[in-house]
């Protein structure tokens, strides 16, 4: 089978070897790529959209009904992992029993079936039953740059008009923001933070955000993700509008993507118990 | 656009391509992989695809590395192969 | 065809040779590995690579980044000074659709580890024949 495999690749390598000798010259302007859809995009973008950075215009404006479904994939795979790893049982008496960690001298101690700590002590914290160190330096720094990678994620989603960045990397960063969290503290911290059930609301109401956009600009009388009907809902003239549009459908894919980003996480690193986690 | 920078990228990328394949260790197998990313993101930089470029460094060098680890938290360590 | 003729096909074309041999990597990992994460790798080394393939596509010699500046408001500008931006866009959402598809292919796996115990594809494939 080894064998069988790597005679399969190295054919299928000398083929593709042979097909590049009809190809144009790697970075020649006048190839076959650069001059039939390209040239429209490149010439027309800003005059149509007032979007400088074209990839944007092209991703969210003329090709919007393909990122649409884009991110129904990234929501549909998030549903999936969902389904492939959640595990709804929890049994109710080992809520309190798990190892607890006092807080000034570092002692664990491990409360067993049906115990629990005397209510209100503060002094101790549950932890995770594969023993995580307590690191304060770790845990002061992540939550120092948390914030600061925040603000750079909404700049990223808001600024990708002009600049590179758009709704994907801006939710891809803040997920991020929230999995360093997860890291740095612990899962169960997280999860009072960003619970499990808000990840999953936020996920739909990224697409619906997209797709509702769409449906506001069929019922405003243009065609679907036509931006340009919206001039008389936001005051502005139609290539402004245009630029608006492109903002809110980028805001709804980065929410999405921030949410199933964070409820792959969750899912993965818990396997689906959402108790203990990396 | 130098393009000896660009062959000695393109070069390490193939390098950490099968070195991420061949490591028995699949944590080590997941950093590796993680360079692999980022070269590729330096790489699409190098070529001017700005927007590509920040996407793979988020999502390629970043998340999918977290997943990987996640995943072999949960699952085992070693590999046969 | 004489050698510098030749010289000239290799520095034209060998980026794209290098594409191949990952995409050749990436392949025969899926073939021949037997682990599941290594396969898994080597699936998203063969999409890293295709899509630095139709990112190379978009190259043009001397020409900036597709980002315009507003002095280009007024006229129409001329194509071969800016990079293709269309295969930037289709690249950029295939790489989180990527990240996506790892995610469930993780998932996947952790499946089959719960229940097998085993990463290795012949011992998995031993155990679904014992029982």
């Amino acid at each position: 089978m080894k064998r069988l495999g790597l005679l399969a690749v190295i054919l299928f390598g000398a083929l593709l070897v042979y097909g590049t000798t009809d190809f144009p010259d790697w970075g020649d302007p006048s190839s076959p790529a650069a001059t039939h859809l390209s040239p429209y995009y490149i010439q027309h973008s800003l005059h149509d959209t007032a979007v400088p950075n074209i990839v944007t215009a092209v991703l969210a404006d003329y090709r919007g009904y393909d990122t649409m479904f884009e991110t129904a994939v990234i929501f549909t795979a998030g549903l999936a992992c969902l389904f492939l790893l959640r595990v709804f049982i929890t049994p109710k008496e080992t809520e309190a029993s798990g190892l607890y960690r006092h807080r000034a001298t570092g002692i664990t101690l491990r409360i067993g079936q049906g115990g629990r700590l005397p209510l209100g002590t503060r002094e101790f914290e549950r932890i995770d039953s594969q023993w995580v160190p307590y690191d304060l330096i770790i845990r002061t720094a992540c939550s120092l740059v948390l914030p600061f990678i925040q603000l750079f994620a909404l700049y990223v989603v808001a600024h990708g008009h002009h600049s590179p960045g758009g709704g994907f990397q801006g939710g891809v960063i803040f997920g991020a923001a929230l999995i360093l969290f997860a890291i740095s503290h612990n899962l169960r911290t997280t999860l009072k933070a960003m619970p499990e059930k808000r990840t999953n609301i936020l996920t739909g109401t990224g697409v619906l955000i997209y797709v509702g956009t769409g449906v506001l600009c069929l019922l405003l009388g243009g065609q679907f993700l036509d931006y340009a009907a919206l001039a008389g809902l936001l005051g502005v003239d139609p290539v402004m509008a245009r630029s608006h549009g492109i903002l809110i459908v980028e805001i709804g894919v980065a929410i999405a993507v921030m949410a199933v980003m964070v409820s792959l996480y969750y899912n993965l690193a818990s396997a689906g118990h959402m108790d203990e986690g990396l | 656009m130098i393009w000896q920078l660009e062959f000695i990228i393109l070069l390490l990328v193939v390098v950490c391509a099968f070195a991420a394949l061949k490591v028995r260790d699949l944590l080590g197998a997941a950093v590796l992989f993680s360079i692999y990313s980022f070269l590729m993101c330096l790489l699409w930089a190098i070529m001017g695809a700005v927007d590509v470029a920040f996407t793979e460094a988020s999502v390629g060098a970043g998340v999918s590395t977290v997943f990987f680890v996640a995943a072999v938290f949960r699952t085992t360590r070693r590999s046969r192969d | 065809m004489t050698t510098a003729g030749y010289i000239n096909l290799i520095i034209a074309k060998y980026n794209y040779w290098i594409y191949i041999v990952l995409m050749c990597i990436g392949l025969w990992a899926m073939i021949a590995k037997r682990n599941l994460i290594k396969k898994i790798i080597g699936m998203n080394i063969l999409q890293t690579a295709i899509i630095l393939f139709y990112v190379s596509i978009a190259t043009k010699k001397g020409a900036t980044l597709p980002i315009l500046g507003h002095h280009d408001a007024g006229h129409f500008v001329d194509y071969a000074t800016v990079i293709n931006p269309l295969p930037h866009v289709l690249m950029l959402t295939a790489i989180v659709v990527s990240v996506a598809t790892l995610g469930v292919a993780l998932a996947l796996a952790m499946k089959i580890y719960n229940r097998y115990d085993t990463l290795e594809e012949d011992e998995i494939h031993a155990r679904v024949r014992e029982s």
